[in-house]
């Protein structure tokens, strides 16, 4: 059995698509609304804006996230900024030009149609989040300042100092909370889904853990939304929050959601390195400071000298001198691979070998050291706090890290996944970014998915299906239940001899080297050996201690690891099948004589949707093909 | 380095709790002070003992989850700093570090050192928003705001909502946190139609949690993560009196 993937795209020109499709949706009676419930799980940009607005329109809302307040949402760590096509610098932005940036960065492997509305969106997003009160930087004169970001060549991120996530987060929370005292969404914290139930063949509704009692619930519903973020954790170290978790995607794939791209992730460059066996997480550094550093190691390998006391002689500058145009700015993707294969010729600094250096001393002579501080102040010092040293007297030294998944739930163009009633938004579908997303697009994503596109495509939903009455003692909530009970029982009673976390550690180890920067096939063969191995030990030998009714973190973090065993696999089988190379899915065996990604568009424009099949059997492929009618595929060249 | 920690445990809201003596070795200078818990909740998960809860998330001082009692303060020794991003350089070898969650009658235990701040989240719901249904704004450029206005009101949009101020608190007042708000919304154009009724109602509403009176000890901005000044109390005391004569009408 294979599902059917129709992306419902509207007919007609790129930019008439969304108007039109908005006149043909079906709208829900105002005085119905309220008759028709609605679960959202994840309280980010996404799913808390989708919940807000889902509220005011009317709906009855129920909204679940595992932190103790919604304003703790991953979202809220986004540093840099929000596109938007204003071209309020009169500088030539364009919706199409923003649209063309997106896809061409995603290395055509998105849809047309979303990417273009999503650029049409971007600009509504600016003027909802300065209506709700987003402290975005201004001018003097009390217009809206902009700053260029991650290679664009047109002014146009929006950004409130290096916290943009974290205002337009809380400008969502806040509506949230607004309608949350209104009656119109029920909040639900410390609360985790744990199972999807569908019924019929629609998403009905989930089975959710309390966190702090550990009750496990029935929640009902008409539709249910997932806004739960990626599954960069996967990694385990990376720059995503400790609790982030693909549980909640996981689950509904095995419900029968079809699994996009779950290979395509993205490597940040500029991170600080890990320092010892115990770290937790790697910290981002945003990426203006390459605007002015100079990247560089050692030409010798295991040249183990002070920064200083290496002379400008036995010096690689290798990204100004592989990539004389661009330099230090070259793109993420590029910029990170480099930077491994340094380090994987034994050329890489710091007590790890696993890190490049970040020199700011010609910056500051020529500029001085002022300049320097009023631009990366913050920057510095955070990265003095972390690593104690000082990066205005030595070399800052920088590794790349996992930062964001541009897989997730396969979804139509009304971001509902192939099971009816079940509609996926944010970085938890796979829809806008194709093989690699630009700096700057994943908060308008979030809002645009959930403030914009969800509240309108959902009443279509609603007001196209008769959905029957079901209660909680549906023979498939039962089931669902019991399974949960069951899979919670089975953690508790292994009492193994090692702990989740070097479980997790380990996963994580073996998906960064095989699944990571880059891949071929050897390796990805070699992992998929291991996977199962290290899954199977998992299930054999882990240590989960307390019991199930209480606030029990290591349990928490079981389920969340063990789904990841699982997603692991996934990602490698997925990664093994697309020989080419494309965005942040590199490939060593399609490469240009120069080494850049090389894409294989004659038998890989597709999405690869991946259906579960069943424990221990092999996943089912279906391809979604992608069509290109307005913008030419092109190589990218960054020399 | 070797440490020994006294932590505070309880195995419930409703249960006793107690300082509990663990000895952390071979933890180095280089840990932040939540993986250096990771450490110890290992071993003890190892040696069959229930591992210490405490809630954590982003581990980079902007989600706002963590936050721990250091040897009595709130997220320990180094000024604008989280508890997630505080190091364990700070602390000399064979110190002893006494870990506390936060103490306020508006923050119940739940379990050790995680505490319930959902008194935050209903203060925010009195009025700590601007109302803007989704949809009917005009352009952003419209409203112009001076960079002075925008930039003060960004210094106190900053806060993470951690509670550390109504933890630092003798009083156990959550006014730097409900000021925070008032003053970044009341600074900004779009946040003048609802300001009076709005420091009324948060007001109203953080006394409702249980959390005390400001005497201006200046405990809140010592412990601010984000270094959120005092300044905003005043703003919105003036704001809250002048509301408590018009009734929160302009």
């Amino acid at each position: 059995m294979t599902v059917k993937l129709d992306a419902k795209m509207p007919t007609g020109a790129l930019a008439q698509k969304w108007d039109k499709h908005r006149f043909e949706m079906k709208l829900v009676n105002p005085a119905n609304k309220r008759k028709y419930s609605i679960i959202i799980v994840g309280s980010g940009l996404a799913g808390g804006a989708a919940a807000a607005t889902l509220s005011e329109l009317g709906y009855d809302v129920k909204c679940f996230c595992f932190q103790d307040s919604p304003r703790r949402a991953h979202s809220i760590a986004a540093q840099g900024g929000i596109n938007a096509a204003k071209n309020y610098q009169n500088d030539g932005d364009s919706i199409y030009r923003l649209f063309y940036d997106t896809i061409k960065g995603g290395d055509f492997r998105a849809r047309e149609g979303n990417v273009y509305r999503l650029a049409q969106l971007s600009v509504n997003i600016i003027d909802q989040c300065v209506a709700q009160g987003v402290p975005f930087a201004r001018e003097y004169g009390g217009l809206l300042a902009n700053r260029s970001f991650g290679g664009a060549q047109v002014s146009r991120t929006f950004y409130a100092r290096g916290q943009t996530g974290q205002q337009l987060l809380l400008g969502a929370y806040q509506a949230l909370e607004r309608q949350v005292a209104r009656g119109g969404v029920k909040m639900f914290p410390r609360t985790e889904m744990l199972d999807l139930v569908v019924i019929d063949g629609r998403a009905r509704g989930i089975i959710t853990r309390d966190l702090v009692t550990g009750a496990i619930e029935s929640h009902v519903a008409d539709a249910v939304v997932l806004g739960t973020g990626g599954y960069g954790n996967v990694f385990f170290l990376s720059t995503n929050a400790q609790g982030t978790n693909a549980t909640a995607i996981w689950r509904a794939y095995k419900r029968g959601a079809a699994f996009a791209n779950p290979c395509f992730t993205q490597i940040h460059p500029t991170c600080i390195p890990v320092s010892g066996e115990y770290q937790s997480k790697l910290t981002l550094m945003s990426e203006s400071l390459r605007n002015d550093g100079r990247v560089w190691v050692p030409i010798k390998a295991g040249d183990k000298r002070a920064a200083a006391d290496i002379p400008e002689t036995d010096r690689d500058y290798f990204l100004e001198r592989k990539y004389p145009s661009f330099g230090n700015l070259a793109p993420r993707d590029i910029a990170s691979r480099n930077a491994k294969e340094v380090c994987d010729e034994g050329r890489g600094v710091g007590e790890s070998g696993l890190g490049v250096y970040l020199d700011f001393s010609d910056a500051i002579k020529r500029l001085g050291a002022d300049v320097i501080r009023e631009r990366y102040g913050n920057l510095f010092e955070m990265y003095q706090r972390i690593t104690d040293e000082n990066p205005y007297q030595v070399p800052m030294r920088i590794y790349p890290a996992v930062h964001y998944t541009m897989g997730g739930l396969w979804v139509d163009y009304n971001l509902m996944s192939n099971v009816d009633g079940l509609h996926v938004i944010g970085e938890a579908n796979f829809s806008d970014h194709g093989a690699y997303r630009l700096g700057a697009s994943a908060l308008m994503q979030g809002l645009a998915d959930g403030y914009f596109i969800l509240p309108n495509t959902l009443g279509h939903y609603l007001a196209s299906n008769k959905l029957d009455k079901v209660d909680d003692s549906h023979p498939a909530f039962r089931e669902a239940r019991t399974a949960v009970d069951e899979r919670t029982n089975r953690f508790l009673s292994i009492n193994g001899k090692r702990t989740v976390a070097s479980f997790h550690r380990e996963l994580g180890k073996v998906v960064w080297d095989y699944c990571g920067m880059s891949r071929n096939e050897a390796g990805l063969r070699l992992a998929l050996e291991k996977i199962p191995q290290l899954r199977a030990e998992f299930w054999r030998d882990v240590n989960v201690p307390g019991s199930a009714a209480e606030l029990n973190q290591a349990l928490e973090r079981a389920g969340r690891v063990a789904d990841f065993m699982e997603l692991a696999e996934l990602m490698c089988i997925d990664a093994l099948h697309r020989t080419e190379s494309c965005g942040g899915h590199f490939r060593e065996e399609s490469q240009t004589p120069e080494g850049e990604a090389l894409r294989d568009d004659a038998n890989f424009t597709y999405a690869a949707a991946w259906e579960f099949a069943g424990e221990g059997k092999a996943p089912v492929l279906n391809r979604e093909p992608l069509l290109f009618e307005n913008v030419k595929l092109s190589q990218r060249s960054y020399k | 380095m070797n440490l020994t920690l006294h932590v505070w445990r309880q195995a419930g809201p409703d249960a006793p709790g107690k300082m509990v003596r663990y000895e952390a070795n071979d933890i180095s200078p280089d840990m932040s002070f939540l993986e250096m818990l990771d450490v110890v909740n290992e071993r003890l998960t190892a040696e069959g003992e229930t591992p210490i809860a405490f809630d954590h998330d982003c581990r980079e001082g902007i989600c706002g989850a963590c936050g721990l009692m250091i040897n009595g303060i709130a997220h320990g020794p180094e000024k604008g700093t989280a508890t997630c991003q505080l190091h364990m350089r700070s602390f000399s070898d064979g110190a002893a570090i006494y870990i506390e969650p936060w103490r306020a009658r508006a923050f119940p235990v739940i379990r050790d050192l995680a505490v319930d701040r959902s008194s935050l989240d209903r203060i925010i719901q009195a009025g700590g928003f601007i109302t803007a249904a989704t949809g009917g704004s005009q352009d952003a450029n419209a409203i112009l705001v001076p960079k002075e206005n925008v930039d003060d009101a960004m210094d106190s949009a900053a806060c993470i909502g951690c509670g550390a101020c109504a933890a630092a608190c003798p009083n156990a007042s959550a006014s730097l946190f409900t000021a925070a708000k008032i003053t970044h919304l009341g600074l900004l154009p779009q946040g003048q139609p609802e300001r009076y009724r709005r420091a009324l109602s948060m007001v109203g509403r953080m006394d409702l949690e249980g959390f005390g009176s400001c005497t201006l000890h200046g405990e809140c901005q010592e412990a601010c993560p984000k270094e959120i000044s005092i300044d905003t109390i005043t703003r919105m005391n003036r704001d809250f009196l002048r509301a408590s004569v018009t009734g929160g009408r302009e």
